[in-house]
This record gives C-alpha cells, structure tokens and sequence, in this order.
C-alpha cells in the first residue's frame, strides 16, 4: 500500500538552481534508507515530505492530503521528522518535559503524554534522565532525547535524519532495536543516512539521490550490488559487501553472518 | 625521545563523584597516528583536552599524574602556552570557521593574523596549508560554500598553518559522508608522513583499523589496550568495553582466520581478502 506518493517533485531556494528535480517516487511499509552525498538534496526531500518546505513543481500525497493544501501541525500528526541536529529540536528544561511537548502539543491529555515520553525514553535506553536538562547531555544522548520526542508523537511515518552520528555500539545498537519494533508497529520507517553498515542491516528499500536527482530506487541488496550507481554516487558499498565482492563471490552480501555462510558453504565464486 | 608522556593521569570534573580517567598512561613518539577509542563517556574526550590544558586549567577539577608534551608539563604550563603546541580540531566543523573571513584563504590566514606573523611567512605557510590539506584549488571559495569534507579540511588547515607539534582531531569524521570522510583520513594520513604526531578519536573503526599506527582503547576512564591495531581489535572482549571489531576482523574471527605466522586477526579489506583466500 502506498503511504506516501512523490510526484515530479522539483524544488529550488533560491528559484535558480534547482536542489531537487523531478523525483517521482512511491513509499510503502518498506523501511527505507535515503543515500547520497553531502548536498544531494537529501535533507531538502525529507522537509518537504513534512511540509516544512513547499514544492516548487509537483506533488506530494501523503494518504490522500496533498502536502500543499495540509498544513504543517495537520502534518505533524502523520510525519515524524528527527532533524540531524538535536539543538535545533531541544529547548525544555527537562528531558520529561523535551519529550512530552510534541505530544501535548497534538491534543494528547498530560497523562497520556506522559505515559507516552516514558515509553519512549525506555526505548532509546534514557528512561533514568527524565529529570536531567537536556542541555547537560551529550550529543548522542541529545540524539536520542530528540529521537523520543518524535517517537512519543506516534506519527504513522518517521524520518530520522542521520540517527547515528556520534553513537558508539551500544548507542547504535538501541536505535537499530528501536527502528525494528516501530516496523514490527507497521509504521513507515525512513532514515537520511550516512552509514552504509546500518543502511545494510536494518532497511529493505534504498533510495540513492545525487546532485538533487533520485539516481536509483531498490532493494537496498540490489542498489548495493550497484557498484557504477555507488560510484557514480560517490558512495561506498558496506564493508561486507565490499570483502564478498573482493572475495569473488557473485552475491552482495549485506551482513557479517551472510558472508560468514557463504565462506562456509563455498559459495557462488 | 617520546613527544608526549601520559603518565598515571588521574582527573574527576569539579561537581562530578566518578573519576573521568583513571591511572591512565603511555607514551608517543613524534610522528605517530594515535587513534583513540571506546564508547562515549570512556575518556576519549577528556583525555583530548588534557593535551591543550583545557583540563585542568579550564575545567579545574582534582588531578593528579602528568601529562608531558614536547618536554612541557601541562599542569605547570598555560592553555595559552599548550594551544602553541597542540592544535585541536572538532567534530562540527561548522563551528570552527571564524565567518568573518570571505575566502578560504584569508581564513586560513586568521589565526597567522592574530600573531602577528610575517606577510611573507603567512603566505608561505597559508600555501604550505592549503596544498598539505588538498585545498588549493578552494582557496577563493566562500568558506560557507563548501561540502562538510572540505570545510573540516579547511578547520584542519587553518590549525595546521599555527604550525603546532601535535594535531588533536575528535571525531573529526562524524558528520561528513563516506567520501568527505576519507579524504579527511587521506589529509591526516599526509600530515603524519610529513612527520606530525596525530590523535584521533573517532567511532569509525574501519578507518581507524586502515589508518592509525597504535590504537588506545579506553573504558571508564582506564587504559584498556594500547598496540598496534590488529591486536587491539583481535581481543576477545572488545564488545565487554563497548565496541566492535571492524567487520573485516569479524568475518576472520567467526571462521578463525588469523594473520599469517601470528596470532591475530586481519582488520582491514586487503588483508581480510588476502588471509580469507588462503584460510582452509
């Protein structure tokens, strides 16, 4: 089923270059990860999904609103956005607080909002800082106080924005858990995302976008089996698939255990 | 001679109950990449601001030990004085750009400014800069119209042109793409040929496997492991400290491929590829 339809969506700031052009696209259930360089038109795409920025051609539906008619607080009950910077999101003098605001600020009564906050903060392994200020935090603590925030909404679709920067293995580890049970919740899963490693292990469907075009749009094994879309992308295939294909293996394997298993069974070489 | 001596250093944040690091030390030789790693709250970053004197000159807070550098002992010295010798860069490099300067030359040429060194000394080491850091070819360039690559790589110039002895990078990486972060490796790869001594912290493992000479592994404030990186990503309780072993290292492991003649495992591409060929 379609959840989100992205129609000859083209966008410029300055209304001469353009950052996105004509992306036609359909997103289902799929989690799905967004690649591409520094400037590719990434962050652009994820703000107008959320009717932050409006189209300057095209059409984005999201159901059945059409992003351009809705506004942005009808929006916000449906798209979760995370942004990369966590101080662009955080101002409440508690991390409580910092969580439950989005949530109020959808109608929830202060129970309810509450009850919401605490679930999320348990979710992303902070539930014993609710009393802290968000400021005293470290950055992949804030990270992840910004990731509840829009989990407590309980939006339909959420769209993290570069999730695990400054994460160590535990950090990463809670988000990926975190992002397999909002899928196992059936919602739409999307991350803007730097780290071929996690793109590989956690989503289904990869986007590639480059110099503000969507270049390609697949399972995330076959883009990665893509070595001239990459290329061209300026992007790397994950470090697993990059040993596998070195090894002389003719599948793209995404994951350790995966690459493990075909050693063992000599594989496709 | 060793540049830099950590020996026994001790030091707990005014206000704070635990020790941030805790009887930390070893020894670097000029021209040595240090990679420095563990998960957040380790150390990694204090220890980074032991260098420059932030601690404890800047944050105060209980010390002890020492940490030498170039034969000066932080604790008797100055962050004005350590900020000669020890350059840092940061994870954002947004953050680091002056924005009063309209090229990525003149930006370059700021901190020379300040000195008051030379003209024609600024413009030799402004140029010496540029080429060393592969940004020549900016140097008319806004410094606000470049990617996050190139922009950390015009941080890393501008500290380089101070001329310091040694380069502090934290998590110089975190925010770039894969490319912008290579080329920032390849840049600090060049600086320790040409004989600096740099430390890096930084979560991507992969690129501290291919890159640095010795690995420091820090949990909870202690020195965990401090050798070369094969060995420190072919111990067995990594994960017990809160990290991974490159997935290169991973692969070996499960199907116990070591190194040839040696007891530890393969921790970058080629040599994953080289050993898993050979492997029965």
């Amino acid at each position: 089923m379609s959840l989100i339809q992205v129609k000859n969506l083209s966008f410029s700031y300055d209304k001469k270059r353009p950052v996105l052009a004509d992306i036609t696209l359909d997103l289902d259930g799929r989690s799905t990860a967004i690649v591409g360089q520094n400037g590719a038109g990434k962050t652009t795409f994820v703000k107008l999904l959320k009717g932050l920025l409006k189209p300057d051609f095209g059409e984005i539906h999201i159901g059945k609103t059409s992003v351009k008619e809705a506004t942005v607080a009808s929006l916000a009950r449906k798209v979760g956005l995370v942004f990369q910077n966590p101080d662009e999101q955080i101002f409440k003098g508690t991390v409580r607080d910092e969580v439950m605001f989005g949530a109020l600020n959808l109608g929830q009564d202060k129970e309810t909002a509450e009850t919401r906050a605490r679930e999320a903060l348990e979710r992303v392994g902070l539930g014993h800082l609710s009393e802290t200020n968000p400021q005293d935090l470290s950055l992949s603590e804030k990270k992840r106080v910004s990731i509840a925030s829009v989990v407590a909404m309980d939006p339909e679709i959420i769209i993290f924005d570069e999730p695990t920067i400054a994460q160590d293995h535990a950090g990463k580890e809670q988000i990926k858990h975190l992002i397999r049970g909002l899928q196992e919740q059936n919602k739409l899963v999307m991350t803007i995302i730097h780290d071929m490693d996690f793109v590989a292990e956690c989503f289904e469907r990869t986007l590639v976008f480059n110099e503000g075009k969507l270049l390609m749009d697949g399972l995330t094994r076959d883009v990665f089996s893509r070595q001239d879309v990459l290329h061209q992308a300026h992007l790397e295939p994950p470090s697993v698939t990059q040993l596998g294909k070195k090894l002389g293996f003719a599948e793209t394997f995404l994951t350790v255990k995966e690459l493990v298993s075909g050693l063992r069974n000599g594989g496709n070489r | 001679m060793k540049q830099i001596i950590v020996d026994g250093l001790k030091y707990r944040y005014p206000g704070a109950e635990t020790l941030a690091l805790h009887d930390v030390s070893f020894e670097i030789s000029k021209g040595e990449l240090i990679g420095v790693i563990g998960r957040n709250l380790s150390g990694k970053s204090t220890l980074c601001q032991s260098f420059v004197g932030l601690v404890p000159h800047f944050y105060r807070g209980a010390y002890g030990g020492k940490v030498i550098i170039d034969g000066i002992e932080v604790k008797k010295s100055t962050i004005r004085e350590m900020s000669r010798i020890v350059g840092m860069v940061f994870q954002n490099p947004f953050t680091q750009i002056s924005g009063s300067k309209e090229t990525v030359y003149e930006e370059v040429a700021f901190g020379l400014e300040n000195i008051g060194v030379r003209r024609s000394e600024m413009i030799e080491r402004v140029e010496q800069a540029l080429e060393m850091m592969d940004m020549e070819r900016y140097k008319d360039r806004s410094p606000f119209d470049l990617s996050g690559g190139q922009m950390q790589r015009l941080a890393i110039a501008s500290m380089i042109a101070m001329k310091p002895q040694v380069i502090v990078l934290d998590e110089p990486t975190s925010q770039l793409d894969p490319q912008g972060a290579e080329d920032v490796f390849q840049a600090v790869e060049r600086l320790s040929h040409e004989g600096w001594t740099v430390i890096v912290v930084e979560h991507k493992l992969e690129k501290i496997a291919q890159y640095a000479d010795k690995v420091l592994l820090l949990d909870g404030g202690r020195r965990v492991d401090f050798e070369i990186p094969s060995k420190v990503f072919s111990r067995g309780d990594l994960e017990k400290h809160g990290v991974t072993a490159p997935v290169y290292t991973r692969v070996c492991r499960a199907l116990d491929c070591r190194m040839k003649d040696s007891d530890v495992y393969p921790v970058t591409l080629d040599a994953a590829c080289e050993v898993l060929k050979k492997c029965p």
